[in-house]
């Protein structure tokens, strides 16, 4: 209800306030001013008033001496947005606007690169996105070419260029063949953003065992287990050895071992010998029948 | 008689304009750059955690708090926002937001999930008081870009800025 009265007084405010502006002259505004750049207002009359610069932004007052112009100097209006000019005078206020555009030259880069850690040979594995903003965190709307770059350690770069629409940009990746860890870069001009994106082995594949006697028992190892681009699967990975025999089965799990994993069974006449590594199964062999 | 005449118009005018206090809003389609899709919830979620932003950006500006503005904005936007309350605080001024229409529409969903960006083609009204004196009220339409980021319950935002077309 307050509120309410409120704007019902600024209603008759303005009604009365019109013909005052008019007889007192006007404001000379720039349409559009650069963030962080020099303008000025040019104020008609005579006498003395108190010149507003009003967003949500940022807020000025200035002093003005009416029939000069009001300098505002570099780096005093930097925050984009739209904003209210209000002159107050002894008798009349008068009012305007302009905006506050982004500084064109970008200096900060919001780069989001996920995930930091995969595996190696996926396809559209690594999502890259940026924000561009200027020296006063202003986000830079107008078009702008981003350049992404994945780079590992041999040497392989995939490159992509993307024009912003309205500040941001986005692209998608290949993780590479290789393991290692791979710079991931976002650049426009001289100014660039680098993450780091770790590339680790994939699942083991051809996964391959070898049996032989040892005293009483069996002995089986591993060939070195690698994935399907021929990293060596880290050691601490497990793989489970299972024996299944007449009247039993038994099962081991066995971390890897520099690169290999080993381990001895029972001499179970006839028994079935099989070897995985998670979800991926290895060969089979059938012991001395 | 005819000043009269005139003062009731005014007072009608503002009558009416106080009869009409919740924004309208039109979601336009998503004009989604990026290779996420939008799933509806969220979408609503986005809209709705944004609407509600207003209101404590309006009652922030009005009451010169930056205290109201910690549960709907964050980063760069909240630093901003509280910088400019801080100002017009000390210049004895305050003003008064009203938001009248929105016409929303989301413009990119980050392919991590963590942000979306919205524009916003703003009607809104502005009324500076100095002292608590009304001095002027404007009539504004602004486009705004907002990008907007999930925080532990609600959607923030972090980005909040008047863009000319």
């Amino acid at each position: 209800m307050k509120a309410g009265f409120t704007w019902l007084l600024s209603g008759l405010a303005l009604a009365v306030m019109q013909p005052a502006i008019a007889q007192g002259g006007n404001m000379s505004l720039p349409k559009t001013v650069e963030a962080g750049n020099a303008f000025s207002v040019q104020c008609s009359g005579n006498g003395k008033a108190a010149l507003y610069l009003i967003g949500p932004e940022q807020v000025l007052r200035r002093d003005v001496q009416l029939g000069h112009a009001t300098f505002f100097p570099a780096g005093s209006v930097y925050n984009a947005g739209h904003y209210l000019v209000v002159l107050i005078g002894d008798s009349s206020t008068e009012s305007g606007s302009f905006d506050v555009i982004p500084a064109r030259k970008p200096t900060d880069l919001s780069f989001l690169a996920r995930p930091s850690r995969l595996p190696v040979g996926l396809h559209d594995g690594i999502t890259g996105a940026v924000y561009v903003y200027d020296a006063y965190q202003n986000l830079i709307t107008a078009p702008m070419q981003v350049s992404f770059e994945l780079s590992n350690p041999s040497g392989a770069v995939q490159k992509r260029l993307v024009a912003t629409r309205d500040g941001a940009a986005w692209t998608v990746m290949d993780s590479t063949a290789q393991q290692g860890t791979d710079k991931f870069v976002a650049r426009i001009g001289e100014i660039s953003s680098t993450r780091v994106v770790a590339q680790v082995p994939g699942d083991p594949c051809g996964l391959k065992m070898s049996a032989k006697q040892s005293g009483q028992g069996i002995e089986l190892v591993t060939d070195p287990v690698r994935d399907c681009n021929g990293n060596a699967v880290p050691d601490g990975t497990i793989v489970t050895f299972t024996e299944a025999f007449s009247g039993g089965q038994s099962t081991v799990d066995v971390p890897l071992k520099r690169g290999i994993a080993q381990v001895q069974l029972a001499d179970h006449n006839g028994a079935t010998i099989s070897v995985a590594s998670g979800v991926v199964m290895g060969n089979q062999i059938r012991w001395k029948e | 008689m005819l000043r009269s005449s005139v003062v009731l118009c005014v007072v009608f005018a503002a009558i009416s304009s106080i009869g009409h206090a919740q924004a309208t809003v039109r979601v336009e389609p998503a004009n989604l750059q990026g290779p996420r899709p939008m799933p509806e919830q969220t979408q609503t979620a986005v809209i709705r955690d944004y609407l509600q932003s207003w209101q404590s950006f309006s009652a922030a500006f009005e009451q010169n708090r930056t205290d109201l503005l910690d549960s709907d904005f964050t980063g760069t936007a909240r630093d901003k926002l509280a910088q400019a309350i801080q100002q017009q605080a000390e210049l004895g001024i305050s003003t008064r937001y009203q938001d009248r229409a929105h016409d929303l529409q989301i413009v990119f969903y980050s392919p991590d999930g963590l942000s979306i960006e919205l524009i916003d083609k703003v009607e809104y009204d502005v009324q500076v008081l100095e002292h608590g004196r009304v001095k002027t009220t404007q009539h504004l339409n602004s486009r705004y870009i907002i990008v907007i980021t999930p925080a532990e319950v609600r959607w923030r935002v972090r980005v909040f800025q008047a863009d000319p077309e």
